[in-house]
C-alpha cells in the first residue's frame, strides 16, 4: 500500500508520497476549478505509475480549500490537521507551525503528534501570501525578486493593515519616490509583524516551524525570526507540509 | 400569490421586498434542516410553524387584536413576559437574524453595529416583518450601546418602553430593577387599559415556569448519551419559543420530550457513535441565523447545550410561585431575571464562566465553540475571561466571531472541522 497527500491551496497544489520507497513531490498550479487541478493531478500521478482509483495499493487524503472536490481521495481532512501532521514530522517533535498561505495565515500547536491549539488570521488578507502577491504586483516584481529586493531594503513602515489601504500606502510611498528596496523590506516586515500579532494571541512552543509557500524564500523565516526572538525552524519542504500531513492521515487511517 | 399577501398588505408592508425573502427561505430551510437524518416526529409542529414562520403567528396576533388585545414586541429575555400577560396582552419576538434586512438597518446605523441590531432596525424600517408591523409596541432594555440608541431611532416611529437594566448585581441593583419591573407593569396596565391584579401575575408566573420547565426537559434529553435531537432542531424550537402562544409551545415541546424520552429508552441517537459534543456559547442565534449549527452538525459533530439567549439564559431558573402580595411578586421576578441571567452586559459577570464550566459537566462536553457576533463588544471582550477558565478546565475551546452573510460560511467550515478533528472526529 502506498499513501499520497494532495493538498489544494489557493494558490498551488502540492502532492507528496512515498513511491517505490523513494519521496515523489511536486506541485501542480491551481487554476479556476479546482476539479481540474485535481483531475491533472490523476493525470501527472499516472504517469509516474500512482493510479489513484486503484484502491488495493494506494489511498489518498486531500486536504486545502479544494480538498473536497478530490472526488478519488479516501478522505478529505482540514489543512489545519494535515499542517501540524506534516509540520510536526518535518522538524521531528513537538512545535507551533506557523504557516503563511495564500488566502490565509494559521498557527498550530502540536503536542504529542496530535493538534492541541490552532488559530486563524481574520477573515481578511493582510499577513498572508496574497498580501505579498498584490505588493509585488504593484512593485512591478515577483515575489521571490519582492524577498531580494527586501534583503538589501530598509524598512518603511506599511502601518495599514487592510490589505486593499495597504495598497494605496505603498503607491503614495512610490508617489514619494522612496526606493523600492525600502518599500520592499516594508512590505515584508509587514507581513512579519502581522504574523507575529497572531502567535501572541496564544502561548507557543518554543520551536518554531515555518510552512507553506512563504517557507520558500529564507529571508522571511530571517524577518520571523527576528520578531519573535528565537529561530524559527525553515524546513527544506516546508511547501510541502499539508500534503505530507495528508499522506501521514493517509497511512494512519483504518481501512 | 401567497395566501397571507392580503393580511401582509392590511400591515402595510413592503410586499416586493418581503417576497424576496419568502423565496429565498424556503431553500435555505430545506438545505439545513431537511438534509438531516432520523428527526424526531414530533418535529412536525414546529416544521409547519417554520414552513409558515411569517403567516400562522401572525393571524393569529391580527385575530387576537381585533378582540381587543395588545401585542408587545421584546428584544431581549430580561424583559418579563409575565408583566405583559398579566396585563392580558401578547408577547412576541421580533425579526432580527437574517442579512436580509442587515442592508436596511445599516441605512440608519453605523456599519459597525453588530447584524443583530442591524437587521431588527431593517426589518422595522424595511417593512419586512410582519412581527414588526403588528407590534402595538416595543420593549427594549438597556442591555448594549448599540441597542440604546437603535432604541431612540426607533421610538420616531412606533412607541418604544426601555427597562433600564443595573449592570451590576448588588442588592441596590436588585431594588432598582423591581422597581423597573414595576414601571413596566404600570405602562403595560396604561397601555392595555388592564389591571394587574396579584392573582394574574401569579397565573402568568406560572404560565411562563411551565415553558422554562419544558424547555429544560428538552434540553435535559440532550444531555444523555444517546442524542434523541440535533441541535440544529432544538434550535428551531427555541426561536420558535419566542413567538408562540406559550401554553401551546409548551404542550407540543412536551409532547415532543415524550417522543424524545422514549428515545432515549431505544437507544435511538441521531449522532454518529463517537460524535464529538459541543456546547455553544456566545450572542444569541435569532432565527433564521441557523448557520453554526448546521456546520458543525454537517462536520460531524452534534451540538447538545447552548449557553446563550436562545439556550439557557432563556430558560434556566424558574420564577418563585403563589406569591402572597404583589412586592413579593415583583421580588420573585427580579430575582430570577436580574440574579439568574448571565449576560456579558454585566460587571463582573463571573455567573457566566460558572455556568459553563457547569454546562460543560452537565451535558458532558468534548468541546466548547464561543461564537459572537460581529461587533458585539461585550461579549467579544468577555471571550479573555471564558476563554481562559474553559482552557484551566482542560476543556478545549474555538473562538469564532461572524455575522449573517455566508461570505465566511467555507472559512468558518474549515476551523470548525479541524477542530472537530482535534476532538477524534
Amino acid at each position: 500500500m502506498e499513501y499520497i497527500g494532495i493538498d489544494i491551496g489557493s494558490t498551488a497544489a502540492k502532492i507528496y508520497t512515498i513511491h517505490n520507497e523513494e519521496p515523489l513531490f511536486f506541485t501542480v498550479p491551481t487554476g479556476w476549478s479546482s476539479k481540474e487541478t485535481a483531475a491533472e493531478i490523476e493525470k501527472s500521478l499516472r504517469l509516474k505509475g500512482i493510479e489513484v482509483r486503484d484502491k488495493e495499493n494506494f489511498r489518498t487524503v486531500s486536504t486545502g480549500y479544494g480538498r473536497e472536490v478530490v472526488d478519488y481521495a479516501d478522505k478529505a481532512v482540514t489543512e489545519i490537521t494535515c499542517h501540524g501532521k506534516g509540520g510536526s514530522f518535518l522538524c521531528g517533535g513537538d512545535c507551533t507551525i506557523v504557516d503563511v498561505g495564500g488566502q490565509d495565515t494559521k498557527m498550530i500547536t502540536v503536542e504529542n503528534g496530535m493538534v492541541v491549539d490552532f488559530l486563524m488570521n481574520d477573515k481578511c488578507a493582510a499577513g498572508t501570501g496574497k498580501f505579498l502577491e498584490l505588493m509585488a504586483n504593484r512593485l512591478n516584481v515577483t515575489i521571490p525578486e519582492l524577498f531580494l529586493l527586501a534583503e538589501s531594503g530598509k524598512v518603511l513602515p506599511i502601518s495599514a493593515l487592510c490589505t486593499v489601504f495597504a495598497e494605496s500606502e505603498v503607491v503614495s510611498l512610490i508617489g514619494q519616490g522612496n526606493p523600492r528596496e525600502d518599500i520592499a523590506a516594508g512590505v515584508v516586515d509587514s507581513v512579519a509583524t502581522k504574523v507575529y500579532g497572531l502567535t501572541q494571541k496564544r502561548s507557543i512552543s518554543d520551536r518554531v516551524v515555518l510552512t507553506g509557500g512563504l517557507s520558500q524564500t529564507a529571508f522571511f523565516g530571517k524577518a520571523l525570526s527576528q520578531k519573535l526572538g528565537l529561530e524559527v525552524i525553515v524546513p527544506e519542504n516546508g511547501l510541502y507540509a499539508g500534503a505530507i500531513g495528508a499522506m501521514l492521515c493517509a497511512r494512519g487511517r483504518k481501512k | 400569490m401567497d395566501k397571507n399577501h392580503q393580511m401582509w398588505a392590511d400591515l402595510g408592508m413592503d410586499l416586493k421586498t418581503h417576497d424576496l425573502l419568502c423565496e429565498a427561505l424556503p431553500g435555505a430551510y430545506g438545505d439545513v434542516f431537511l438534509t438531516q437524518e432520523n428527526r424526531p416526529e414530533c418535529m412536525d409542529y414546529f416544521e409547519m410553524v417554520a414552513a409558515d414562520i411569517h403567516g400562522i403567528r401572525a393571524a393569529e396576533l391580527v385575530e387576537a387584536q381585533k378582540q381587543g388585545r395588545k401585542v408587545i414586541g421584546t428584544f431581549c429575555v430580561f424583559v418579563p413576559d409575565e408583566a405583559v400577560v398579566a396585563a392580558d396582552a401578547i408577547v412576541t419576538g421580533l425579526c432580527g437574524g437574517s442579512q436580509f434586512w442587515v442592508p436596511e438597518g445599516e441605512k440608519y446605523l453605523p456599519a459597525n453595529t453588530c447584524p443583530l441590531i442591524k437587521a431588527s432596525m431593517g426589518a422595522r424600517f424595511g417593512k419586512t416583518c410582519p412581527y414588526f408591523r403588528i407590534a402595538d409596541m416595543l420593549v427594549g432594555e438597556t442591555t448594549c450601546d448599540g441597542k440604546i440608541k437603535a432604541y431612540e431611532i426607533l421610538s420616531e416611529d412606533i412607541d418604544v418602553h426601555v427597562m433600564d437594566l443595573p449592570h451590576q448585581k448588588r442588592p441596590q441593583d436588585f431594588i432598582a430593577w423591581e422597581n423597573e419591573i414595576k414601571l413596566f407593569m404600570e405602562k403595560m396596565e396604561d397601555f392595555t387599559g388592564n389591571k394587574i391584579t396579584l392573582e394574574k401575575l401569579n397565573e402568568s408566573i406560572k404560565l411562563i415556569n411551565a415553558k422554562r420547565r419544558a424547555l429544560a426537559r428538552l434540553y435535559d434529553c440532550r444531555k444523555n448519551k444517546v442524542v434523541p435531537i440535533s441541535g440544529t432542531d432544538t434550535l428551531l424550537i427555541m426561536q420558535i419559543a419566542f413567538f408562540d402562544d406559550p401554553a401551546r409551545l409548551t404542550a407540543q415541546v412536551n409532547r415532543l420530550c415524550d417522543e424524545l424520552e422514549k428515545r432515549i429508552a431505544d437507544g435511538v441517537s441521531v449522532a454518529k457513535e463517537g460524535a464529538p459534543r459541543i456546547l455553544i456559547t456566545g450572542t444569541p442565534l435569532a432565527v433564521p441565523n441557523w448557520k453554526l449549527h448546521n456546520i458543525i452538525e454537517s462536520s460531524g459533530g452534534i451540538v447538545v447545550c447552548e449557553e446563550n439567549c436562545t439556550g439557557t439564559r432563556y430558560f434556566s431558573h424558574e420564577v418563585k410561585e403563589d406569591n402572597a402580595t404583589m412586592d413579593e411578586a415583583v421580588k420573585a421576578l427580579s430575582d430570577r431575571y436580574l440574579g439568574n441571567i448571565n449576560c456579558a452586559c454585566f460587571t463582573p459577570n463571573p455567573g457566566r464562566i460558572d455556568d459553563i464550566l457547569r454546562l460543560a459537566k452537565e451535558y458532558d462536553v468534548d468541546g466548547i465553540i464561543d461564537c459572537n457576533l460581529k461587533f458585539c463588544n461585550l461579549y467579544a471582550t468577555e471571550n479573555y475571561f471564558v476563554e481562559r477558565a474553559i482552557k484551566e478546565a482542560g476543556i478545549p475551546i474555538l473562538t469564532l466571531e461572524t455575522d449573517y452573510t455566508d461570505s465566511d460560511a467555507e472559512q468558518l467550515r474549515t476551523r470548525v472541522g479541524a477542530f472537530l478533528e482535534m476532538l477524534g472526529n
